[in-house]
């Protein structure tokens, strides 16, 4: 028997068609725009200015916070400004425009494909580097890596989780990364675990990826401390609690914090950007973008610079065709629609994907059949129907908290299910913000 | 390029609607409307036809005319409906019988709470249940039916369990009462006659299993049921077997399989965790066994689901789900 979590879940079509496609390096931009907003936390600090000359790898802002980021230029070039611009959702963020000269990388990032698998620095260096190299958790919340490292004095990590479970529907830039940098990969998370002072590890993946199966299984022989655990296909085995639970049976109790189980979570590209980092003192200045949708007459892989275009991204991949309705950043379950194709890419961005509209239609919403497949699907053990109707009925929130709704992980499931087509995440959503300002606003004891 | 859509996630839809879940009820009702015609002849067939329609037309007059709502009919719930109650009454029965369950089942007990959804007891039950205490001869006398193919022979006269009753109440023992006619292999194929939908195990067993696959049902509600009376009845029949009917034959007698299959499993009138359904199938089974020991009528399973039905939303209150990190105290 396949492991896999064990309280709700949902099994949507995987739709990875653009797993075959090899990951390519995205042709030279004229213009990089770089979100100082890349990571959960305070955004960083410009340390740049109009006029500048920056490399490739050079810090161009400092984090202002504890939990924050270093960010890097992604590009060689001019500074051209510093101000806001608008995100996806077109919201104003301020972002450092570079106008592209070359590409004149700094001198001590080491380019060359040589793997190298020693790892002379200690925990505090490691952590040190990582912070430095501005890496935050790529498989989508882009929470500070260094911070996740350094877990607080009173918790003990035990083991080290990779997450190469990619249970979106659509995604393939992990599956590509493991197929083609296994050992990196692995190298990566061996340093995290040395970083932690854990000794065992694991790589969960999902069923459907037998290639990066293979792959990282072969490369694993050479480290006897980390598992490759295969897992069934189950949508969402990606979220951290759910991999933790199907991984080492272990269940993170409400409120508390991953770390309560003794278990790191790690995203495969964040290991990957680890050492990168690490091993060859290269920032996070470039990730994998899948490119798909099945009314694009090519899928790709790309890897791109951070600060490129959107709408660049999608006039290499061949143009946005005819019939898109809806363009997504990230998966079909709990990714954004993108509402400013002119946005620029971020750290955490993992795919952009395009859906007709007769693909992403919603259901006209008809009365809830109390069928409780809401309730089956629900992967924390909620009752999305219940809190639904709660939240319909307006100012319930002791109610609602008594519910649990503040342990809603939003992904979608409830209303992925619903035969009524209500939108039930919908509702639960912003209930869920009212409760969660409620229970911030109360006194810490 | 079209305008681009923005809103929340999740983008993408499961392939299950409230008509598909319907639909499959249907064609699991298929094989016992399939039995039920072969059996009993062209008044079942008519007696499916007039009960479909009738249900739909009284939905459809309700929500166009006197609620003014967009109409629902298309979503296959009173269609359903129409069918478990025709596979509820007997299959001889006059067609404006149905006329009037039907009115009653979707008049009253569903559109009255608001429709689809807002329903406490199970529409087709309470149409059927309105016909046995309005009809009482009409809804027990299960007369010469005559068979369509002459597959079966003709029946007449009570259901196996009408006769047990009948006998006890004159005295009489169980082994005299039974002779030898009351067969396993007999109840399982073809019942000794009964409602349309009573008359055969492995047809309403077959849609059981195409309802498990489809994932419409879970197994929890009927197997409780199921495993209930056979434990009950199991005991009593041990104390005292000239009494108390076998637990086989309680299995596979009367509306019980029909009931705990197709009726105690509507979603809208059954609770939503598996303690819920557990406590549930446990009351249905207890309610239906003591009715057929105790009770003046023959025959329980309404009466239990209906009785149960009263339970859901306390059930629903008090029996929360797991908890993910819930630690168990």
């Amino acid at each position: 028997m396949k492991k896999t979590f064990r309280i709700g879940g949902v099994h949507p079509d995987d739709s990875k068609i653009s797993a075959e496609a090899a990951i390519e390096i995205f042709p030279a931009i004229e213009t990089a725009y770089v979100s100082m907003a890349q990571h959960l936390g305070a955004p960083a600090t410009p340390i740049v200015a109009a006029g500048d000359k920056v490399k490739v790898g050079q810090v161009i802002a400092e984090p202002s916070g504890f939990i924050s980021g270093f960010v890097h230029s992604p590009v060689s070039g001019t500074v051209k400004s510093v101000g806001p611009r608008a995100d996806i959702a077109g919201n104003m963020v301020q972002h450092v425009e570079i106008t592209v000269e070359g590409d004149e990388w700094m001198e001590d990032i080491d380019r060359s494909e040589t793997i190298v698998k020693d790892i002379p620095f200690t925990p505090e260096e490691i952590i040190e580097k990582v912070k430095k190299a501005g890496i935050v958790g790529l498989g989508g919340a882009s929470f500070p890596t260094h911070v996740k490292l350094a877990p607080p004095k009173d918790k003990k990590a035990e083991c080290l989780i990779l997450n190469g479970t990619e249970c979106e529907p659509f995604l393939t830039s992990d599956d590509r990364i493991m197929r083609e940098h296994p050992q990196e990969i692995l190298i990566g998370g061996a340093i995290m675990m040395k970083a932690l002072g854990v000794t065992r590890g694991y790589v969960g993946i999902e069923e459907n990826k037998p290639a990066a199966i293979a792959s990282m299984k072969e490369a694993a022989k050479a480290f006897p401390q980390i598992e490759v655990v295969v897992l069934k296909k189950r949508y969402p085995q990606g979220g951290e609690k759910q991999l933790i639970d199907a991984v080492i049976r272990r269940q993170v109790p409400s409120g508390a914090l991953p770390i309560d189980t003794g278990a790191v979570v790690q995203n495969v590209g964040t290991s990957l950007a680890v050492y990168e980092a690490v091993q060859k003192n290269k920032p996070l200045i470039d990730n994998v973008i899948t490119v798909t949708g099945r009314c694009l007459p090519v899928q790709h892989n790309y890897k791109v610079r951070i600060g490129t275009p959107m709408s660049k991204i999608l006039e290499v991949a061949g143009g946005v065709p005819e019939k898109a309705g809806k363009i997504i950043s990230g998966g079909p379950m709990m990714g954004r629609a993108i509402a400013n194709l002119d946005a620029a890419t971020v750290k955490a961005n993992g795919a952009i994907l395009v859906l007709t509209p007769e693909e992403t239609r919603r259901r006209p919403e008809s009365n809830c059949i109390r069928c409780a497949k809401c309730a089956s699907a629900c992967p924390m053990g909620l009752e999305p129907w219940l809190l639904n109707k709660l939240s319909r009925a307006g100012g319930l929130h002791a109610e609602l908290e008594k519910e649990r709704v503040y342990d809603c992980i939003e992904c979608g499931c409830c209303s992925f299910t619903c035969p009524a087509g209500i939108p039930l995440l919908d509702m639960i959503r912003m209930s869920k913000a009212e409760v969660m300002k409620i229970m911030r606003s109360r006194p810490k004891k | 390029m079209n305008k681009l859509i923005v809103s929340p996630s999740p983008h993408t839809h499961g392939r299950e609607s409230t008509q598909s879940i319907m639909r499959d009820v249907l064609i699991a009702l298929t094989p016992a409307m399939v039995v039920s015609v072969l059996a009993s002849g062209w008044s079942a067939l008519i007696l499916i036809v007039v009960g479909v329609a009738a249900c739909i037309l009284t939905e459809f007059l309700i929500q166009k005319y006197l609620l003014k709502t967009p109409v629902t009919v298309c979503d296959l719930s009173a269609a359903v409906t129409g069918c478990l109650l025709a596979l509820n009454l007997p299959p001889n029965a006059p067609w404006w019988l149905i006329v009037i369950g039907s009115v009653v089942a979707i008049g009253i007990a569903k559109m009255t709470f608001g429709g689809l959804g807002q329903n406490i007891f199970n529409p087709a039950l309470v149409g059927r249940v309105f016909l046995l205490v309005s009809f009482p001869v009409l809804m027990t006398s299960w007369s010469d039916a005559g068979s369509m193919f002459g597959i079966v022979d003709a029946f007449s006269g009570a259901t196996p369990l009408g006769a047990v009753k009948e006998g006890l109440a004159n005295g009489l023992t169980l082994s005299q009462i039974t002779a030898d006619d009351l067969t396993f292999s007999q109840e399982f194929f073809f019942n000794a006659g009964g409602s349309a939908g009573e008359l055969s195990a492995i047809a309403l067993i077959l849609g059981f299993i195409y309802l498990l696959c489809r994932r419409v049902i879970k197994a929890t509600i009927p197997v409780t049921i199921l495993c209930t009376v056979f434990v009950i009845s199991g005991i009593f029949w041990l104390a005292d077997p000239e009494h108390y009917t076998n637990p086989v034959f309680n299995l596979f007698s009367g509306g019980l399989l029909l009931g705990a299959i197709f009726m105690a499993t509507d979603y809208v009138t059954s609770p939503m965790t598996t303690l819920g359904q557990i406590i549930f199938g446990i009351g249905i089974g207890l309610i239906t066994v003591f009715v057929r020991y105790f009770g003046s009528y023959p025959e329980g399973v309404s009466f239990a689901i209906l009785i149960m039905n009263c339970a859901v939303p306390l059930l629903n209150k008090y029996c929360k789900p797991h908890r993910f990190g819930e630690v168990k105290k």
